[in-house]
């Protein structure tokens, strides 16, 4: 800070006329390219969004020899992309009503069990005493820092072989077909959530007021009815915060899903179909821009409504550290 | 219509399932924890009603097992970090010292190869230009724009545009981009947005995916573009936080504009600055999505992320692939040091 400079009272800015007027030019034209340099960000990022939006609507003859932005002096319209890439007959054409169903069968038990689960594990590191209670909160906030890559390969023989430690099976084999995969991509996604949704709910329930919750305890209340009537209303932005984030990173996952729920079209997301047909039929820009704008319309919706709680659990998650 | 409801009723019913078991879990769960003290305090009930009948001393109380509790309520969390992450991460450095197949040990191989094979050279130096131009250019952007929209007309307005692309799919995201950097030849229409600006200011469209290093700077700007709305947002939330009376005193003073921003804003939100930059900085060195859906790794754009994807589950090299994670964990732990480091100076300053 420039505390060595002193202040200039109110009444000397009035004498200097002139240098007002040309610092109040300099600061119009300074607010002038503020805004203009603030445009133009904005502009750059809507654009390429938009230009997908408006060619997804495109016939496609149109849209493979035309740009875009010719639609404005020439404006033809059609529905049809949409309808092919989510019903089409053909195995190219996208069929993404099929998985959409998938994208929406791995999304809502991977936020529900994580959500439940950390909330659980949240609540007993911050309000309950045992003997070791810092050493696993630091232990479990540690793991965010492991990539997810350094569980992939293990886990998936996990799966098929199961898990014994010195002849002791921890975990059976699970021996999954069709369907039934869609419980393995539960699994991981639970797994590899955990830590952070134990860190951002713990950074929330540990701040509730002690007063409260020694009042509880003193009128009997046991550590279940604690958890299930005072913690879980008073933290229900945080747990929102948390289902925003977890639902948005599994609905946008794509290496989870490529490896545990692989290519299939019983079991694959959205995702992966997309980076498929983006593999195989890169060109194929009327199936592409409609196909793309299938995967974004639920998560942006869910995010434009939710926003509020999303930036709080931002903050929360982020800041605080 | 090929859409069959039919098709659709065996992967319902799994959800239903899904969901089921959730239920089944968490609700018994609860329930076992309140039947569990409710049949103790009955007990301790007829204990006490008992020594009282009898005239004998009263039972002394016990204190109340909280460990117990402590380890319902942990049990699930616990037990699947150990089987789904803890286990699995040891494994994984185990396997990193055995060969593709995982049957025999070959110590340091895997890491030899990883510095020695050129192609895989290439994989981590882009990882580099990665992981040093998405954190600087994304949170300078943020910054700028943030400080740029703070208090303006339509403020919230403005902060979606530029936040709206977290809400996408990486996936999602290298389409809409793969649209802008699409080509055409010469002698026809462009219909991506960069070969037509280039084309109509008098240039060559050129095909931006397939020439390097050109094409990882391109997919570094879908990146950028995705981050740079969370580095806005945490930056934003920082500059109104800063006391307005410090803004103020700084404005009576008659500071610029310019030199507010270096003087006080820049200080004052350098804690939420360190943590903007360093959790960029392992989101993107753990890129995957973007250089699979873009160019799979072709016309070198490989990066660390993709390569163990490949390695392992592509080509069963389990070893190197392994090796590959384990360099990718190694790479993050001095960052995250870095910033535990800063939080505790902060602390003590604080």
């Amino acid at each position: 800070m420039t505390t060595t400079t002193p202040p200039v009272a109110a009444g000397s800015q009035d004498t200097s006329g002139r240098s007002t007027r040309a610092s109040r030019v300099r600061k119009r034209l300074n607010s002038r390219t503020a805004t203009l340099v603030a445009i133009v960000i904005a502009v750059v990022w809507t654009i390429p969004t938009f230009g997908l939006f408006i060619s997804s609507f495109r016939p496609e003859p149109e849209l493979k020899t035309t740009g875009w932005w010719t639609a404005f002096r020439d404006p033809q319209f059609t529905l049809q992309n949409y309808q092919d890439v989510l019903f089409g007959q053909s195995a190219s054409s996208g069929q993404l009503a099929n998985y959409f169903i998938n994208s929406l069968v791995i999304t809502l038990p991977s936020v529900l069990f994580p959500l439940a689960f950390a909330a659980l594990a949240a609540y007993a590191l911050a309000w309950i005493n045992f003997r070791g209670r810092d050493w696993l909160y630091i232990g479990i906030f540690a793991l965010q820092i492991v990539p997810l890559q350094m569980a992939l390969v293990p886990l998936l023989s996990f799966f098929s072989r199961g898990v014994s430690l010195g002849g002791v099976t921890l975990m059976p084999a699970w021996n999954l077909d069709g369907a039934q995969n869609f419980a393995q991509v539960w699994f991981a996604h639970t797994c590899f959530a955990l830590p952070f949704a134990v860190f951002l709910l713990h950074n929330f329930i540990s701040q509730l007021p002690k007063d409260l919750m020694e009042a509880a305890r003193v009128d009997g209340a046991t550590h279940p009815k604690i958890f299930r009537s005072i913690v879980l209303p008073l933290v229900a932005p945080a747990l929102a915060a948390f289902a925003i984030f977890q639902f948005l990173w599994v609905w946008n996952d794509l290496l989870v899903a490529l490896i545990f729920a692989g290519g299939s079209d019983v079991t694959a997301p959205l995702t992966v179909r997309l980076a498929e047909l983006a593999g195989t039929r890169g060109n194929e820009w009327q199936r592409l821009t409609a196909g793309a704008f299938v995967s974004i319309v639920v998560p942006l919706l869910v995010f434009l409504s939710l926003q509020r709680y999303f930036v709080r659990g931002l903050l929360a998650g982020s800041v605080k550290g | 219509m090929n859409f069959d409801f039919a098709d659709q009723a065996p992967k319902l019913m799994m959800l239903l399932w899904g969901l089921v078991a959730f239920a089944v879990v968490v609700g018994g769960l609860l329930f076992v924890l309140d039947a569990v003290p409710a049949h103790f305090a009955r007990r301790r009930e007829a204990q006490l009603v008992l020594a009282a009948a009898n005239g004998a001393p009263l039972p002394r109380r016990t204190k109340p097992r909280d460990g117990l509790f402590a380890l319902f309520f942990l049990l699930p969390t616990v037990l699947l970090l150990l089987i789904g992450l803890v286990v699995p991460a040891i494994r994984t450095t185990l396997l990193s010292f055995m060969d593709g197949s995982s049957q025999n040990w070959v110590g340091l191989d895997n890491y030899r190869w990883m510095f020695a094979e050129e192609a895989i050279l290439r994989v981590l130096l882009n990882t580099l230009v990665w992981v040093t131009l998405v954190p600087l250019v994304a949170t300078a952007i943020g910054l700028i724009y943030a400080v740029l929209v703070d208090k303006a007309r339509m403020e919230a307005v403005a902060k979606s545009l530029i936040f709206m692309p977290m809400a996408i799919s990486f996936v999602g995201a290298s389409i809409i981009w793969r649209f802008v950097y699409a080509y055409r030849g010469e002698d026809q229409e462009q219909i991506g947005l960069l070969n037509q600006i280039v084309v109509s200011l008098g240039g060559e469209p050129r095909q931006w995916l397939l020439d390097s290093p050109l094409n990882t700077l391109l997919l570094i700007v879908i990146m950028v573009w995705i981050q740079a709305g969370f580095a806005m947002v945490v930056l934003s939330a920082a500059i109104k936080s800063i006391p307005a009376d410090i803004v103020e005193a700084a404005r009576l003073d008659g500071v610029s504009p310019w030199q507010m921003f270096w003087q006080i804003t820049l200080p004052s939100i350098r804690p939420a600055l360190i943590v903007v930059v360093v959790t960029i900085s392992i989101a993107t060195l753990k890129v995957f999505d973007i250089v699979r859906t873009t160019t799979n790794g072709n016309y070198d754009t490989s990066v660390i992320a993709n390569e163990m994807y490949n390695q392992a589950f592509r080509y069963g090299q389990n070893g190197q692939g392994s090796a590959l994670a384990v360099f990718l964990f190694v790479l993050v732990v001095p960052i995250v040091i870095f910033q535990i480091r800063n939080l505790r100076q902060q602390r003590r300053e604080g």
